[in-house]
């Protein structure tokens, strides 16, 4: 390769692939994660979902796709042309920028910062733009406050979701998402074992930056239409979409590297705190259980009524096998590749599990009312965030001084935060009730 | 490399300035703001152009993250019609002008005895890779007191701003 392309573009080559990749996968992947959430919700309300398109629906994403590309596109007559224009780019170019500096396994990252989780954060703040300018652009009174309601939400959960973060970066020492995972590597423990009030903010934080249920007041239906997009249809329409799927798989993706230990595998440093144990046949896992999709869609197959739904059903059970294939011959592979590729499956591996919590707290929990949102956000989270940190730095110094270890100087933080949240719901409960009564 | 660089410092500049330019002239408040966002934006990457990563962070994350989500929040509430047909120039506006002719021939003057400068040197790579901690450092070793001040007034005008808002705490 080094005598095809000139030494002074060579470092950009490998990101430069790795951005196209990204920017052609997420796509699809959004539309992917509409499915999943449509087959969770259907089987939690016991229902089949999509069923028509391709075998149990699984072709539904690109038909859908599909048909928001050939709608008509309306762009109401008071509107202001540019910014409703504009708007949609902002959201979409900031979710994708985002990607930019998060590591999908050791060696699959465009760019390592040293300020990554900053990076992160800042960019994907910034699609906030698209949402409260495309809403103040529709002209409509919908939109206009399904955006000012969406800027408050994520001024307020930012702070808390933030102070979450710091719990952590006080641990880790570093700012770079390869060190904060490499920090978790080395202490023998993932951080939300550590830090476990410092998930829970973020996870609470991160579903209502994403406007999602039961936080998803900007685009409440039964009140405000669908919020800031309500004058939007077609292919702009879709851009939001993405947007928001693309940003619900970044505040994943910061979740599973800063607190569910990245690429690592579970257990990943066991048998440097435990010597003589071995527990390296957990790395064969990723393959059996690809191994085993592939068998089930195979059996699937030819149950299938149309033929083909056949044939799509037997391509998905062909690629489980190319997959398991891929994984198992990563065994054998040095370490880096080996790492390389079983790292990207445990990282997905976390963020669909965290999605899953997503789709999981949509299909449990009402949706709260605005003044409950604000309230939880300032009068719990925040300062509960401010104790947990504050704690963290309390454990910083018993491990230095007294030389505790990594778990056992978190657990009295732990405790004292837990009877701080304890403490602020107790006083937060009958705060609500006069208000209710004030009818406020 | 170091026509990569400079090219990034000039535009960037650019950038800047005529957004800046563009936000002042604008009679639309919220085509204003988008301005003032992209000169920000701008500024920040000049920062970052300088290998100050920390600076550009911050600065994104205050100002285009922060405050003028705030800004723009408040201003979609005003009422578009009434800033359309206000008046942008009173009557002073010679006085005003005249003003700006002389702090803009200071500032081409300025430029001019310093022109050698405007061929960027040569960007040493990794001045700092870590900048982040020399901010810290610096923060909490060399500038504590003035810190500490800061954060303090900062803690002053958020509980009077709390205490003014609200009457019954």
């Amino acid at each position: 390769m080094g005598h095809l392309i000139p030494q002074a573009i060579l470092p950009y080559v490998l990101p430069v692939v790795y951005a196209v990749v990204i920017v052609m996968v997420l796509p699809l992947l959004a539309g992917y994660i509409v499915l999943m959430e449509r087959k969770v919700m259907a089987d939690m309300q016991a229902r089949l979902g999509p069923m028509r398109v391709g075998p149990h629906g699984l072709l539904q994403p690109i038909a859908d796709a599909v048909k928001l590309l050939l709608k008509e596109d309306i762009i109401p007559e008071n509107a202001d042309r540019l910014m409703f224009w504009l708007a949609p780019l902002v959201s979409v170019t900031m979710a994708l920028l985002a990607y930019s500096a998060l590591p999908i396994g050791p060696a699959f990252q465009i760019a390592d910062l040293n300020i990554g989780l900053l990076f992160i954060l800042a960019i994907s703040s910034l699609g906030i733009y698209g949402i409260v300018l495309g809403g103040w652009a529709s002209n409509s009174h919908y939109s206009l406050l399904g955006a000012l309601r969406s800027a408050a939400q994520l001024v307020s959960y930012e702070t808390a979701a933030g102070l979450g973060l710091v719990s952590v970066l006080l641990l880790a020492g570093s700012l770079s998402m390869k060190d904060i995972v490499q920090a978790q590597m080395d202490q023998g423990v993932w951080f939300i074992f550590s830090v476990p009030f410092g998930f829970f903010i973020y996870l609470v934080g991160s579903i209502a930056e994403t406007n999602r249920a039961p936080f998803d007041l900007p685009e409440a239906e039964s009140e405000l239409v669908a919020g800031y997009m309500t004058e939007y249809s077609g292919f702009r329409w879709s851009l939001y979409f993405l947007a928001e799927y693309a940003n619900m798989v970044i505040v994943a993706g910061i979740a599973t590297t800063v607190f569910l230990g990245g690429w690592l595998r579970p257990l990943a440093s066991f048998h440097e705190h435990f010597p003589g144990t071995s527990i390296e046949w957990l790395d064969a896992f990723p393959s059996l259980l690809t191994l085993g999709v592939a068998f089930y869609c195979l059996s699937l197959a030819p149950k299938q009524p149309v033929k083909i739904q056949k044939i799509v059903m037997l391509a998905v059970a062909i690629l489980c096998f190319i997959l398991s294939g891929a994984l198992l011959a990563a065994l054998f592979a040095p370490t880096r590749v080996l790492q390389g590729i079983h790292g990207a499956f445990w990282f997905m591996a976390k963020v669909f599990a965290y999605l899953y919590a997503f789709l999981w707290f949509r299909f449990t929990f009402p949706r709260y009312r605005f003044d409950q949102l604000m309230r939880l956000g300032w009068r719990f989270l925040i300062p509960l965030a401010l104790v947990n940190v504050i704690g963290v730095g309390v454990a910083i110094v018993l491990r230095q001084q007294l030389g505790w270890g990594p778990v056992a100087s978190l657990i009295p933080t732990t405790l004292a935060t837990l009877g701080v949240a304890i403490w602020l719901a107790k006083d937060d409960a009958p705060a609500a009730t006069v208000q209710t009564a004030d009818g406020e | 490399m170091y026509v990569l660089n400079s090219i990034l410092f000039y535009f960037f500049s650019a950038l800047a300035i005529a957004s800046a330019i563009l936000m002042v002239t604008r009679r639309n408040i919220v085509h204003a703001a988008v301005f003032l966002i992209t000169t920000l934006l701008a500024t920040a990457g000049i920062f970052l152009q300088l290998q100050a990563e920390f600076l550009f962070i911050v600065q994104v994350i205050l100002y285009v993250g922060g405050i003028m989500v705030l800004f723009v929040f408040v201003i979609m509430l005003v009422n578009l019609d009434v800033s359309m047909r206000l008046v942008q120039f009173n009557r002073q506006w010679f006085v005003a002008g005249a003003l700006a002719l002389v702090l803009g021939a200071q500032v081409l003057f300025a430029v001019w005895a310093g022109r050698a400068s405007l061929r960027l040197p040569a960007m040493q790579v990794d001045i700092s890779p870590k900048n982040t901690e020399a901010v810290a450092d610096a923060l909490f070793s060399k500038y504590m007191l003035p810190f500490e001040i800061a954060s303090i007034l900062l803690l002053v005008a958020m509980i009077g701003a709390v205490v003014m808002a609200k009457r019954r705490v």
